[in-house]
């Protein structure tokens, strides 16, 4: 009996392992199969517009793919001098094929970017240059416009002549191509990147700041009183989010302009006179006013998450053994909502980086942020490059800030709710 | 349980109605009309899309966007072109009609005029296009609330840039275009000159130098052309600049004070343009013949104060559709505001609106 138990032992477990297997991996199945849409979905809605948005921003095929042979031929050029004649000749022969095919058009945008006015003198080149058709094509295009004579002219076809470029990047950070290749700044009254992405980190920070000073008491009184109030509290909280963003920031123009509600106040209080009427909307005082109010709530309730789970005991406990209340709230109690200030602060910033319509609306001269560009980039000026190398450098600013408060609070410690 | 029934019978009647109002509205004898929104759109609508509508069956669907080529771009790359006429800037149907983005349109196909000139020589010079045909001519103007004025008030773009004589704060559109031209006047410069010095990096210099004298006194920086009115009508500014069609609307409609300045308006022109690839070319033809005649362009001007693309449209030009007010008075095109009217260079922007507008941001952000 004992010894048949022991063989049937082995194989019930060869058997049993076989089918605990099994199961598990049915169950695998099954998890992968209902995580599946999810996957798809960020699939298509996440890591293919990032993975496009990346390469945009280095691809560049619109004047290589036209002027073929004037980028091959402008290979030699050193920068010094207007290029000789065979680069004149080629471009002469892509000009032709350019206007047979009517691909002109995007290259004479793009060289735009660059340099103002290689749109029209694309344009009037293509049309003028058939006309001849024997002789030297140097002084013929020199004929047609002496900006064909300028370096700035050439540096500008050389600028686009990759079609993996970096071109985009150093765009984006004030900087560009002079005609011997070398990086260099733009002109002062030309820069405005850099500031811009200093300024919205800038930003984005006071607003961050802003809202954990206002979101920490509201979120200690959700936490502290019974649940029933709490309740309401978090209505109060959550009533926002249930506005329109456009509403919610146009309310804010009400509030804040020059006849607004604050200023009426004031003046009825007798604090200004009716001649010190305070800017406050279409400014940067209006972006983070507005900005704060909208993101708050990405703050309280992180913060509640956490602090929900804090027993106020500890606090009793601390101060029963004669810690002051500020002692046992500075020692006991704040490090104890680390996890949800990270986690508050973290969301609020990242939200607050790439924000657009808000600063665009209440923002004015001097509350525009990096978005705004990059929107302008993409609906206006339509250099889709150009966004797409602000929009990764963002990207990158981002996934760095996230990479710091992983080494230093650590990510695993990220209570979102 | 009856309440649920007459619930569900309800909601399943509002599906079928919403279901059979999409069939409608999206069959293939409707067709997709893309224009600014507003007064303007609504005047478009009045006297385009509701006579076309009565005369060919053709249902007309009226969608607003903000003017440039994004959308279109985007709708192409897509291979899903859902529009079939849009109303586009002059810079746009250049730039569109040069990357390919708007059918080609044989001005032959277009109209006469009632006297049977031929409308190649009856649109104002500059309106018919390769791609894009000429519907009405409205410009950019200062306005002031004259509430805010006591005694003098700004007659000329010299008075607008005069801070000591005007502290009132002012409002401007937050782009290069118009705002460069108008600091050249002020500072003296001829207005046939305008383009002439802003082709010079000391042009465009001296325009920003002048700029910075009253950058202060702006407190808007306005993007969308409902703000200029609201902004007057709330007192936010005293003087601003804005579309002349907006303010001539919140007189008319709301009886606002407000007075335009004509002095140096910067004229432009809206045109029709049909993007390649709408599946209803046939149909969007047929619209753009019929919105650009003689007749329909001068009925627009009923609706809102911009002047027809066609000179024979002009004496047709009536009364307002409301007020009554003598439409050829309040036209942009009215010799009393025309004389020192500058035509926006539209070649001159194309060129120069990239660096211009980075110069110009950068500005501002100082």
């Amino acid at each position: 009996m004992k010894g048949g138990q022991g063989t049937f032992e082995v194989a019930d477990q060869a058997q049993l392992q076989l089918k605990l297997r099994l199961s598990a991996r049915r169950s695998k199945v099954t998890a992968f199969c209902l995580v599946l849409p999810l996957l798809a979905f960020i699939l298509v809605t996440f890591v293919l517009p990032i993975g496009s948005l990346l390469y945009r921003s280095v691809y560049n095929p619109t004047v290589v793919d036209v002027l073929t042979e004037t980028v091959a031929a402008l290979q030699s050029w050193d920068g010094d001098d207007v290029p000789d004649e065979p680069v004149f000749a080629a471009l002469a022969v892509d000009l032709v094929k350019a206007r047979q095919e009517q691909t002109f058009g995007p290259v004479a945008a793009q060289l735009n970017f660059d340099l103002g006015g290689m749109r029209s003198l694309i344009t009037k080149s293509v049309r003028e240059i058939e006309k001849t058709s024997e002789g030297l094509y140097k002084p013929a295009f020199l004929e047609i416009d002496p900006r064909w004579g300028e370096t700035a002219t050439w540096a500008a076809v050389r600028t686009n002549s990759q079609r993996y470029t970096a071109a985009f990047y150093v765009t984006a950070v004030d900087r560009r191509f002079d005609s011997r290749g070398q990086v260099v700044l733009v002109d002062e009254d030309l820069r405005i990147y850099i500031n811009l992405f200093v300024r919205t980190i800038w930003v984005s920070s006071a607003i961050t700041a802003l809202c954990l000073l206002l979101g920490f008491p509201i979120a200690y009184l959700m936490a502290a009183v019974p649940t029933r109030y709490s309740n309401f509290l978090l209505i109060a909280v959550l009533l926002p989010f249930w506005t329109s963003l456009l509403v919610r920031t146009t309310s804010w123009v009400v509030i804040l302009q020059r006849e607004g509600v604050i200023n009426e106040l004031l003046i009825w209080l007798g604090l200004i006179g009716e001649d010190g009427r305070l800017a406050l909307v279409h400014n940067m005082t209006g972006t983070i006013v507005a900005m704060a109010q909208i993101l708050l709530p990405f703050m309280v309730l992180p913060l509640f998450s956490v602090m929900k789970t804090i027993p106020l005991n500890y606090m009793h406990a601390a101060q029963s053994l004669g810690a002051s209340p500020e002692k046992s709230f500075l020692t006991v109690y704040l490090p104890n909502t680390l996890p949800g200030i990270g986690a508050g602060s973290i969301l609020v910033f990242i939200l607050a980086i790439g924000y657009y319509i808000t600063p665009e609306l209440v923002g004015g001269r001097t509350g525009q942020l990096i978005g705004n560009f990059i929107a302008y980039h993409m609906q206006s000026s339509l250099n889709w490059g150009l966004a797409g190398a602000l929009g990764s450098i963002l990207l990158a600013g981002i996934l760095a800030l996230y990479f710091v408060y992983d080494r230093i609070v650590g990510i695993e410690k990220l209570k979102l709710g | 349980m009856k309440t649920k029934i007459h619930l569900l019978t309800a909601t399943a009647g509002a599906v079928f109605l919403a279901l059979a109002a999409g069939t409608a509205a999206f069959g293939s004898e409707a067709i997709k009309v893309v224009s600014w929104g507003g007064a303007y759109t609504k005047s478009q609508v009045e006297a385009f899309h509701k006579p076309f509508t009565a005369k060919t069956g053709v249902v007309v669907q009226s969608l607003d966007y903000n003017g440039g080529l994004a959308e279109i771009k985007a709708q192409q790359d897509t291979k899903n072109v859902s529009w079939d006429v849009v109303d586009v800037l002059p810079s746009d149907a250049i730039r569109g009609c040069a990357e390919g983005y708007f059918e080609k349109i044989d001005p032959a196909m277009l109209p006469a005029a009632p006297d049977g000139t031929p409308a190649v020589k009856d649109f104002v010079e500059g309106t018919l296009m390769e791609c894009a045909v000429g519907n009405i001519l409205w410009s950019t103007v200062f306005a002031y609330n004259a509430q805010q004025f006591k005694g003098a008030v700004p007659k000329t773009i010299a008075d607008v840039f005069d801070v000591k004589k005007f502290p009132q704060k002012r409002a401007l559109q937050k782009r290069p275009q118009n705002n460069l031209e108008w600091a050249l006047i002020a500072d003296g410069v001829p207005a046939n000159d305008v383009y002439k010095v802003l082709r010079t990096k000391e042009g465009v210099d001296r325009a920003f130098k002048k700029l910075d004298t009253i950058k202060p006194f702006v407190s808007v920086w306005w993007t969308a052309g409902a703000q200029p009115p609201e902004l007057l009508a709330s007192g936010e500014v005293a003087i601003t600049t804005a579309y002349n069609g907006r303010i001539f609307d919140a007189v008319q409609s709301e009886n606002k004070p407000f007075v335009i300045i004509w002095d140096h308006q910067v004229w432009q022109y809206d045109l029709f343009a049909i993007p390649k690839g709408s599946r209803n070319v046939k149909r969007a033809l047929e619209f753009v013949q019929f919105a650009t005649s003689s007749k329909a362009l001068a009925d627009s001007a009923s609706w809102i104060s911009y002047g027809p693309a066609r000179k024979s449209a002009m004496p047709l030009v009536g009364k307002h559709w409301k007020t009554s007010v003598d439409m050829k008075t309040q036209l942009p095109t009215a010799p009393a505001h025309f004389n020192n009217a500058i035509q926006q260079n539209i070649q001159f922007w194309a060129d120069h609106q990239d660096e211009l507008n980075q110069r110009f941001s950068a500005w501002l952000a100082k």
